[in-house]
């Protein structure tokens, strides 16, 4: 295996926008990164696509070819990824594996959702598709719901509290607020995180990650060759995927997210680092609860202290491990298939000194955990300024 | 042991439900240990406004459409 780096990245902003298709979000993402990684489309050797429910929310069946032909790339390899929230995270898993086992030279990953299209009711049960459908889904569960029962659990295993879960909203709708691109650009007290309207208790709506549509995508070459297209390559250092049951009732414990510290076991190592060792990371804040028990399964912060590691600052832009400096899924946005390479993009832009109003000073050595479901797909990406 | 009556390993009540279910929001859904082991996501009965929490004792009442509805045992 050869080292491979990110040579180009691109996103659309996410949002709700409504005269936008999928199609047109995931060429927007592709066009500014073929740009960015000073490729032409003829360039590229394989493109994937990370995409959850495209023919579901748009009917559109077949899309890695209906994107990829709409970017002007050609003849060559085009697969679609679907691993729920983890779409595009497992797509950039496999782009890296096809440039690292030398198959390709020049990947282009895009990851895409287009979800405003159909009404909130509806929204709910195509993402309820992630979960198991004859059993927990056919109950009544939400995807809310799901976390809402991990959050309960977790409460009375460890005594995590509601202002636990309100700080991890907070901190990111802060950092979202200095993202241009970002979806809620809005600043929100712990009032307001605590008192939010109920969803699934004890969750509430500033728990809720956002519906959005958006895409982001990255291109992908050998490291050795990296200076060719760009004056700031960033590393992946490390980086696996690994699974576990898709219905919550199957886990021994839903308090913590085996797939998570699977997958981060094998990253750390294959960088040679240790958590200590991360300097920030985008975390799959998809509900507040995740976020707490990312930190605990990644190991910055011992099991049942995530939240008190998150209250005490620790994780804000000015603490010791930024995390979500874009906002997160709860702040910038959440278009499901986008969110996995949409991270990468964002560490990407700290470790490149782009980040403009919420730039952190370490950026050497960042990470990305992208979680699919309740857990049944997780990748973690550990990537490094050389 | 009975597949019949187990524990609550955690619950929610969920307000905001997808179309299938909106008539019945809010409504209670929970894992329940069963004490025959294993354990099984179902729905809380809650004609009398009952609610339970972790570790209280239920009983299946009766089983809808492939779904477990659970009672708790006062």
């Amino acid at each position: 295996m050869r080292p491979v780096a990110v040579i180009g990245i691109g996103k659309t902003p996410f949002g709700a926008f409504g005269d936008r298709d999928l199609r047109s979000l995931a060429v927007e993402g592709g066009e500014k990164c073929l740009a960015n990684g000073r490729h032409a489309p003829g360039q590229v050797d394989a493109f994937f696509l990370g995409n959850f429910a495209g023919p579901s929310f748009a009917g559109q069946n077949h899309l890695a070819p209906y994107v990829s032909t709409a970017l002007g790339i050609h003849g060559v390899p085009a697969t679609r990824v679907e691993a729920a929230c983890a779409s595009s995270g497992s797509a950039f898993f496999h782009a890296y594996n096809g440039v690292a086992s030398g198959v390709y030279d020049s990947v282009l990953v895009v990851g895409v959702e287009k979800m405003t299209c159909q009404p909130t009711p509806r929204v709910t049960e195509i993402l309820a598709g992630a979960g198991d459908c004859a059993g927990e889904i056919k109950a009544g569960s939400t995807f809310a719901s799901l976390f809402a029962m991990i959050a309960r659990r977790h409460m009375h295993q460890f005594g995590t509290t509601r202002e636990h879960l309100a700080a991890v909203a907070v901190k990111n709708h802060a950092n979202g607020a200095l993202n241009p691109d970002a979806q809620m650009r809005k600043v929100i007290t712990m009032e307001q995180a605590m008192n939010g309207k109920p969803i699934a208790d004890p969750l509430n709506l500033y728990d809720c990650s956002l519906i959005s549509d958006g895409a982001a995508a990255v291109l992908l070459a050998p490291a050795e060759r990296a200076q060719e297209f760009t004056d700031k390559p960033v590393r992946v250092l490390g980086i696996a995927q690994a699974s576990d049951f898709v219905a919550l009732d199957q886990k021994p414990d839903i308090t913590t997210f085996p797939a998570v510290r699977l997958a981060s076991a094998k990253a750390y190592q294959m960088a040679g680092v240790g958590p200590a060792d991360i300097q920030l990371a985008e975390l799959h804040d998809c509900f507040t609860i995740a976020e707490i028990i990312a930190i605990e399964d990644l190991g910055f912060a011992a099991r049942g202290e995530g939240g008190p590691f998150t209250l005490a600052g620790h994780t804000a832009r000015t603490g010791s491990k930024p995390i979500n400096t874009s906002g997160g899924l709860k702040s910038k946005g959440h278009p499901v298939g986008a969110t996995g390479v949409a991270q990468i993009c964002d560490l990407v832009l700290q470790m490149r000194c782009e980040a403009g109003a919420r730039q952190v000073p370490r950026h050497s050595l960042a990470l990305a955990q992208n979680l699919g479901g309740s857990g049944a797909t997780c990748v973690v990406t550990i990537l490094g300024t050389v | 042991m009975s597949d019949r009556t187990g524990t609550i390993y955690t619950e929610t009540v969920i307000y905001s439900s997808t179309e299938a279910f909106a008539a019945d929001v809010p409504y209670q859904t929970a894992i329940v240990a069963l004490d025959s082991g294993g354990r099984v996501t179902g729905r809380i009965i809650s004609d009398h406004g009952e609610r339970v929490r972790i570790d209280d004792r239920v009983s299946r009442v009766e089983v809808r459409d492939g779904v477990p509805f659970f009672r708790k045992i006062p």
